[in-house]
């Protein structure tokens, strides 16, 4: 029987890893195909590779873990900071070690709101997120001789990557780096997701007695889940301080933290797919509408998001996936 | 030496209520006890004190001579105490065979492993197949649980609990919302428990626990009233009083 069992394993395994190599292949298609389409438009299409780091951080704790959050721009924000003080203060101007700074400035903001939030459940869960963004924005106000207040930190001059491609006036530079660190961390979440850790956290969302009657400790898995999101979102928010070249307040706003769950109930949460496509499809349809109304596109935005919540409360990824479960049931 | 599961004086009590009144029993290695007793004995209230969901005013639970009176419910757990749920607590869209190994590897120390799947690894996964084996889950092992049957899911419950490797099981009505013409199923299941293995297991069927034990302890408005044979709980005058109130003297008179 164990024989038999372990044989019947490996084809599912396998279609995992498939699903998730056309996955990869796919992103990459999109991204070139992005560069040549919108040549004129690289800023907008990085802007939104570093609100998709945000938007998959989410869902890592969101999606994966059933927190609930309005404060998660804390992450990505201080994770913007800590890359921009670095290059504006310590001359550490080397776009990778930015990142890297700032992904460790992510993880701490991490584990202080973790700690924080998780404190509470339900609404004073939610309570307590939106006290820590609320503070975060306040403590980057109030040291302004760092941070630079209100006027938003600038004088960041990012060294060429790797010392040869330099950043340059399209953008271009910016958008390949982005869409490799993208791939990088998407990558390497799909094997976290699916690891044991993964299951584990997955399973907090579903029924955390009976994980803790498992004898596994809730608090400290959520713990590190968090950690791990704040360093996602500190690369998302120090790759937006290397191609902007400016740190402001609103990246650590709520505005920021209310609109990445937007676009992750957008997308669908508790997917990694679903958090890249909620993301495209919200700053698309802002950027679009915003154009062609300038003085209702929220109200359009806002009649949008309910028909989504309404009529596919999946999201986007999680409506069409059903979608096409279904079809292949029936068609068998 | 100490027994193996020792409940020592127990005491709680909610505002001026004593739910629990100097509850002490001992297990020890293979027993098969049952924990019963009209509602608002205080059954679940004794599961929680046990399980450290509540602390007791006073007493102690004791494992091994060790006392883990102070202990979360969490490290009781990883001491070999487990317990299954009166009402099934199941991850609603996983599967069998992911529960089942999640447990497993909780047990063996690799749930916190950031890489690689179970399904990679083959002592996981024969240990996952053995278990859902021997409760008959094989085939259901890759069905989503909200998919799956209740008297199944009950015995899903019990596969967790078993994949644990229990020192002590406290089974919290295994039979509840089981059609009676499933009851077979948790019996079979129980059945196959480990031989060493310490269970006590509150119920309410009476044919399962006469069945089942080899011990009766009737808890009755917090107290134990008896605790010996299945036999002799039926002809003990305050079993019957506890259950049938006035109407046993009644009946007798």
């Amino acid at each position: 029987m164990s024989a038999e069992a372990s044989v019947t394993a490996m084809p599912a395994q396998n279609r995992g890893w498939q699903r998730d190599l056309i996955g990869i292949a796919v992103i990459l298609v999109a991204a070139i195909a992005g560069y040549f389409l919108f040549p004129n438009n690289l800023a907008l299409l990085t802007r939104m590779i570093a609100i998709m780091l945000l938007v998959l951080s989410l869902d890592l704790v969101t999606g994966y873990c059933g927190v609930a959050t309005l404060g998660h721009a804390a992450l990505f924000g201080s994770g913007a900071y800590a890359a921009g003080i670095a290059a504006a203060h310590f001359g550490i101007t080397e776009p990778i070690t930015m990142i890297a700074i700032g992904a460790v400035g992510g993880a701490l903001a991490g584990l202080i709101s973790g700690i924080v939030i998780l404190r509470g459940h339900g609404l004073a869960q939610l309570v307590l997120s939106i006290a820590i963004i609320h503070l975060f924005h306040e403590a980057a106000n109030k040291a302004s001789e760092y941070t630079g207040g209100s006027d938003g930190l600038s004088g960041i001059s990012p060294d060429p990557v790797l010392g040869v491609f330099e950043f340059d006036l399209w953008g271009r530079t910016a958008y390949v780096f982005g869409i490799v660190l993208l791939l990088l961390v998407f990558i390497l979440l799909r094997i976290l997701v699916r690891s044991p850790f993964g299951m584990l956290c997955r399973g907090i969302r579903q029924d955390p007695v009976r994980v803790s009657a498992m004898g596994a400790s809730v608090k400290l898995t959520l713990i590190k889940m968090y950690v791990i999101s704040g360093l996602v979102a500190g690369v998302g928010g120090a790759f937006n301080a290397v191609s902007t070249q400016v740190v402001g307040l609103d990246s650590l706003s709520f505005t920021n933290s209310a609109e990445a769950l937007v676009m992750l109930v957008l997308g669908g949460v508790g997917s990694l797919y679903g958090a890249l496509i909620g993301t495209i499809a919200f700053v698309w349809i802002e950027d679009l509408v915003s154009a062609a109304n300038p003085f209702h596109w929220l109200t359009i935005v806002g009649a949008l998001l309910i028909a989504v919540v309404l009529f596919a409360p999946k999201g986007l990824y999680g409506t069409a996936a059903t979608l096409l479960e279904r079809y292949r049931r029936g068609g068998k | 030496m100490s027994p193996l599961f020792e409940v020592d004086h127990l005491q709680k009590a909610f505002g001026g209520l004593n739910v629990t009144r100097d509850v002490s029993l001992s297990l020890g290695k293979g027993d098969r006890v049952a924990l019963i007793g009209p509602n608002g004995a205080g059954k679940t209230t004794f599961v929680n004190l046990v399980t450290g969901h509540l602390r007791p005013d006073s007493g102690q639970v004791l494992m091994g001579g060790e006392d883990i009176s102070r202990f979360n419910p969490m490290r009781r757990v990883r001491a070999g105490l487990v317990r299954s749920f009166q009402v099934t607590r199941l991850f609603a869209e996983m599967t069998p065979e992911e529960h089942v190994a999640l447990a497993i590897l909780q047990r063996q120390g690799k749930s916190g492993r950031m890489a690689g799947s179970f399904q990679a690894m083959p002592d996981v996964m024969r240990e996952t197949y053995e278990t859902l084996e021997t409760l008959n889950l094989t085939a259901l092992g890759r069905v989503p649980v909200s998919e799956i049957a209740y008297g199944q899911q009950r015995l899903l419950e019990i596969a967790l609990a078993l994949a644990l490797r229990p020192k002590v099981l406290l089974l919290d009505e295994p039979a509840a919302g089981v059609p009676h013409s499933d009851t077979f199923l948790i019996e079979n299941a129980l059945a196959q428990l480990p031989a060493d293995l310490a269970v006590l297991m509150i119920e309410h069927d009476m044919d399962l626990v006469f069945r089942f034990a080899k011990r009766v302890i009737v808890l009755a408005a917090g107290e134990i009233i008896f605790d010996g044979l299945p036999g002799d709980a039926t002809n003990d005058a305050r079993v019957r009083e506890a259950y049938l109130g006035g109407y046993a003297n009644g009946s007798a008179a």
